[in-house]
């Protein structure tokens, strides 16, 4: 009896025990998203990273997600909770996130995190983000090609640098193909807000614009577009089915690639602190499907141009290129460098009306 | 600069529709006597039910006629409890908005990045051919219409029928409507009923015509504007109209404008729909005489039949 | 037939029952609700309910609910003198953001003045801010009698955009990329609201509500302004003969009301939030009503309701990482608690009598 019982008790600590070192195998990496995962903008886009995690490690990896979380103390405590949970890596994916995130990371040493799109770094507090203004020199292309009316109409959110670079890219890419092609743009002050979106698409389409772009979250511009027999871009997912004949082409958030590296490092123990700033080259910015509307010649020149910028031969930003108030900034062939793109807070020239404030 | 009126206008009516249909429902509530603060929720019920049943039937009218309904049951839970349980209306309808809010997330969650089925324009004889006025007022689609035409029957009901006779009386002063032998109780019971019918066409039509699109939250304080509008209007039904139109308007200019290259502070030009609506609203209290004439006297306080 | 019947008297028994009562039946309902969507409903609510409080991490979630709470409380009472008199601020929100907006200009304005006057200057500041905001439906309403729902409700949209005009334009960080936010408060120790203890959650915005919920008490119970207020709400007329002015009772609870959600409005911003964004604003405003309203307009049921609705906050955030439920699920379960409290706070006042119809 007494053997029996040792025996038992021994078998029941070696399952124990075996299911701890179990649970230990597993890494926990926790999401934290500023906006709905149905927003099929931003936050779509990272929960489709976060599932390409998912399936890339199968059992040995175990996610967790919260959205919604509004910037402040509420992300704060969102984080130390997937902290105290157990979680080994933790994705901020938004700006707002940035000083929370920091003051996380200094409580829970152990736990890495990756901020998305922010400019604070600490030993266990990566900075990540996607150069996002590739992506807007090929839809400039592609637009400054296809428009009838030569004017453009651009949704831009807050006067961020992200945003003007975007919409400096997207210009510059247009004029080269289209002299005399002009840019609309209407700021919406919100990152997501259809109602809002939608309005101002239709602004812009009654004020001319026949092609949309949109640096906002949600498929309503697109909406819009195809209602009003217009063309737009999809916006951080492709949007193919809110504007099937309205859509283009679109620039596609890919956070995947980046996102099962940044996982396996840590199961490899390899985990450092970085900064990266990836664009269509590593696979961070992809550009969708080519409408059929499209004629050949104009897809074969944005191939060539997505290559070009893969390969390095062209810089979205390659001079001669003066500011909007006509004082020089890159000479003929200089490129812009990572800094001054990241404070971005000037039109080029050509670009109508003034950046606010 | 140049700012195609034309197209303004016909922008300016799509964009005031649900807010005009969220406020003749709440001017028949508060013509009762009660102060219903639920109609963004109930709006936007009826976003969500009216778009789950248009995608689920692909016709956007039983998709409206699901979401007056859903408006309708939603108003239901604010009937019983302000009226039954007596409960305060205030606390009542903010409830009712939260309550509606986190609902329709709920049921919205698989239903995001659908499109609806489109809502057609409606033909009338080819009259949107016409210059100027074509455009404006012929080339819109069903709801448009039906809205102004709500707001007709509301004004005929008010004025010359006996059942907007004891709505008026029961608003006025629901003891002596007691007195004399009307069911207060079931008369506002309908009454709220009715405007959560509203309510819910109005956020149907958001999703289902504006947007058009589901997403949480997307009423973005429309139901607000709404109730403001019912005071704006001095509780007279034509008045609505006006209320609906220069809001929405304002708002479409102040986008007009910024694609137009026109410099403004975004923020501040946001803001003119809100500052004229307290202007008006402040005009229109002024008036002592006419204001107390036309607000009901018993709106907001708790009717208990003690007999 | 089930009939209400007046009590001569409030139940005592009631008015401490009918909370219990009500967040049962929200946990069941809600536990019904949670298998709809295919979860464990006991997991649910213990998740809720128990975790933030008594749970694994609680050490920590205990502050956190101090945090959440606070805000909540200070305006609620604020509101609730307002509430008692008839006088309906629904405008907390737009008051709350003017006095973080006018408190936290104050504070960069000064910045990088290192003096322990720069805090409580922003506090008045603040408080200044948000009492002059509900000033504005004050005066329109003794003035013009617009009614001050409509008007304090709009005030909240205007304030809002103002806000973003300011993290955009003059209140933008200098050092910030251009990125629509101010200084972070944080850099700024001068005007910093940390916390007191680490890991209790506790900051001065925390400490100043304990204090002002005595202060309430006090009032409320046994000063004359209180006893004013609870008269004009149950008795105009004979408030009127007892001399209280209704203009005078109009100015004092907007204006109380105001100073106080800006005053929560500046420790917010310097504290929890961290900075001026142009997402700051969370709906403190509108759901302290709700929190007014569950503690019965009074400070002590305030306390306590602040202090629930913190813990469904804190909780739901659980549910969402623990459980992968939506958010929505726990604004449906915060409306639930709210319905339910409503629909059994008859019974206070109220008795149930059911009869069978007499056929004579």
């Amino acid at each position: 009896m007494k053997l029996l019982k040792t025996l038992m008790t021994g078998a029941a600590l070696v399952v124990g025990l075996g299911g701890m070192a179990q649970a230990e195998d597993k890494t926990k990496v926790g999401f934290v998203y500023v906006g709905p995962v149905g927003d099929f903008g931003w936050s779509y886009e990272h929960n489709e990273g976060r599932k390409a995690v998912e399936e890339a490690f199968g059992d040995k990896v175990e996610t967790m997600f919260v959205e919604s979380v509004p910037e402040g103390a509420d992300s704060e405590r969102v984080m130390t909770q997937m902290a105290l949970d157990g979680a080994d890596l933790i994705f901020t994916t938004s700006f707002g996130y940035m000083d929370p995130t920091i003051n996380v990371a200094k409580k829970f040493p152990n736990v890495k995190f990756e901020h998305a799109t922010g400019y604070k770094q600490a030993d266990n507090v990566s900075i990540y983000s996607a150069r996002f203004y590739e992506g807007r020199s090929v839809i400039g292309h592609i637009a400054g090609h296809m428009t009838k009316s030569n004017t453009i109409g651009y949704i831009a959110s807050f006067p961020i640098p992200e945003v003007i670079r975007g919409i400096n890219a997207a210009y510059i890419a247009a004029k080269k193909v289209n002299p005399d092609v002009k840019l609309k743009i209407v700021w919406a002050y919100t990152w997501f807000d259809p109602a809002k979106e939608a309005d101002a698409a239709t602004a812009l389409i009654e004020q001319g614009a026949d092609i949309i772009m949109q640096h906002t979250d949600s498929p309503a511009a697109m909406t819009i577009a195809e209602e009003k027999g217009m063309y737009a871009f999809g916006q951080a997912s492709d949007m193919k089915q809110f504007g099937p004949k309205a859509r283009l082409s679109s620039i596609i958030d890919d956070w995947a690639p980046y996102y099962i590296a940044r996982t396996q490092a840590v199961m490899d123990g390899t985990w450092e602190s970085t900064s990266t700033w990836d664009g269509i080259k590593e696979g961070m910015v992809g550009i969708g499907d080519f409408s059929n509307d499209i004629p050949a010649s104009v897809q074969a020149s944005a191939t060539a141009l997505k290559e070009a910028l893969m390969s390095g031969a062209t810089h979205s930003f390659t001079g001669p290129v003066n500011k909007q108030d006509g004082s020089a900034w890159l000479a003929s062939g200089e490129t812009a460098d990572d800094g001054t793109l990241a404070g971005m807070n000037f039109y080029v020239e050509g670009i109508e009306g003034e950046v606010p404030n | 600069m140049d700012i195609s009126i034309v197209s303004l206008l016909a922008t300016l009516i799509v964009a005031a529709t649900p807010i005009l249909l969220a406020a003749t429902g709440e001017l028949i509530v508060e013509k009762s006597g009660v102060l219903n603060l639920g109609v963004e929720g109930m709006m936007i019920i009826g976003a969500i039910c009216g778009f789950i049943a248009a995608v689920n039937t692909d016709s956007p009218l039983i998709g409206f006629i699901v979401a007056a309904l859903a408006g309708a049951a939603l108003s239901l839970l604010f009937a019983v409890l302000t009226q039954y349980l007596l409960a305060n209306q205030v606390a009542s309808g903010l409830a009712l908005t939260l309550f509606g809010l986190g609902l329709s997330a709920l049921l919205g969650h698989r239903y995001s990045g659908i499109r609806p089925p489109s809502s057609p324009k409606m033909e009338w004889f080819g009259m949107a051919e016409l210059p100027v006025v074509g455009p404006i007022f012929f080339n819109h689609d069903m709801m448009v219409y039906f809205s102004i035409f709500l707001v007709l029957m509301v004004w005929v009901f008010l004025k010359f029928t006996r059942g907007g006779l004891v709505l008026r009386a029961v608003g006025e002063n629901h003891d002596a409507a007691h007195a004399l032998g009307y069911k207060v109780i079931r008369i506002r019971i309908l009454a709220i009923m009715f405007g959560g019918a509203c309510a819910g066409m109005g956020g149907a039509y958001l999703s289902l015509v504006r947007v058009p699109q589901w997403t949480e939250g997307m009423t973005a304080g429309a139901g607000w504007i709404a109730l403001a509008i019912v005071v704006f209007a001095s509780w007279k039904p034509w008045r609505l109209i006006l209320g609906a139109y220069l809001f929405g308007g304002v708002t479409i200019l102040q986008l007009n404008l910024q694609a137009n290259g026109f410099d403004m502070p975004v923020s501040y030009l946001s803001m003119a729909p809100y500052l004229v609506t307290i202007v008006v609203l402040v005009i229109m209290s002024s008036d002592r005489t006419r204001a107390s004439l036309n607000a009901p006297a018993s709106l907001g306080k708790i009717f208990h039949a003690s007999s | 037939m089930i009939r209400l019947e007046p009590r001569t008297n409030p139940s005592q028994a009631m008015i401490i029952l009918t909370p219990i009562l009500a967040v049962l039946a929200t946990m069941v309902v809600g536990g019904i609700l949670f298998v709809t969507l295919g979860k464990n409903p006991f997991e649910a609510i213990r998740m809720i309910f128990w975790d933030p409080l008594l749970g694994e991490h609680a050490f920590y979630y205990r502050g956190q609910i101090l945090v959440k709470a606070a805000p909540l409380i200070m305006i609620a009472l604020g509101l609730s003198f307002g509430f008692r008199a008839g006088i309906w601020n629904i405008g907390a929100e737009g008051q709350f953001i003017m006095g973080a907006v006018i408190g936290g200009a104050t504070g960069l304005a000064l910045y990088p003045l290192n003096s322990f006057i720069v805090f409580p200057l922003m506090i008045v500041m603040g408080a200044l801010g948000g009492f002059l905001w509900a000033m504005i439906p004050a005066f329109l309403k003794i003035r013009f009698n617009a009614n001050e729902i409509l008007v304090s409700l709009m005030l909240v949209y205007v304030a809002f955009n103002f806000l973003i005009g300011m993290v955009t334009g003059p209140l933008r960080n200098p050092d910030g990329f251009n990125f629509p936010e101010s200084r972070s408060f944080q850099d700024f120790p001068a005007a910093h609201n940390p916390e007191l203890w680490a890991g209790t959650g506790i900051h001065l915005g925390v400490l100043s509500t304990l204090g002002f919920v005595i202060l309430a008490y006090i009032m409320i119970t046994r000063h004359i302004f209180g006893f004013n207020v609870r008269l004009a709400g149950q008795a105009p007329r004979a408030a009127k003969f007892a001399g209280v002015s209704p203009n005078k009772m109009i100015a004092i609870c907007l204006g109380l009301s105001g100073a106080l959600a800006g005053m929560a409005g500046l420790f917010e911003v310097t504290g929890p939030a961290g900075k001026l964004t142009t997402t700051f604003p969370l709906g403190y405003g509108f759901t302290a009503i709700i929190v007014a309203f569950l503690g019965r307009l009074h400070p002590i049921g305030i306390l306590l309701a602040g202090l629930l609705m913190a813990v469904t906050y804190v909780g739901g955030d659980i549910i969402q990482s623990q459980l992968s439920l939506p958010k929505a699920s726990i604004q449906v379960f915060q409306g639930m608690l709210l319905f339910f409290l409503l629909a059994v706070d008859v019974l206070v006042n109220f008795r149930l009598r059911i009869s069978k119809r007499n056929s004579k």
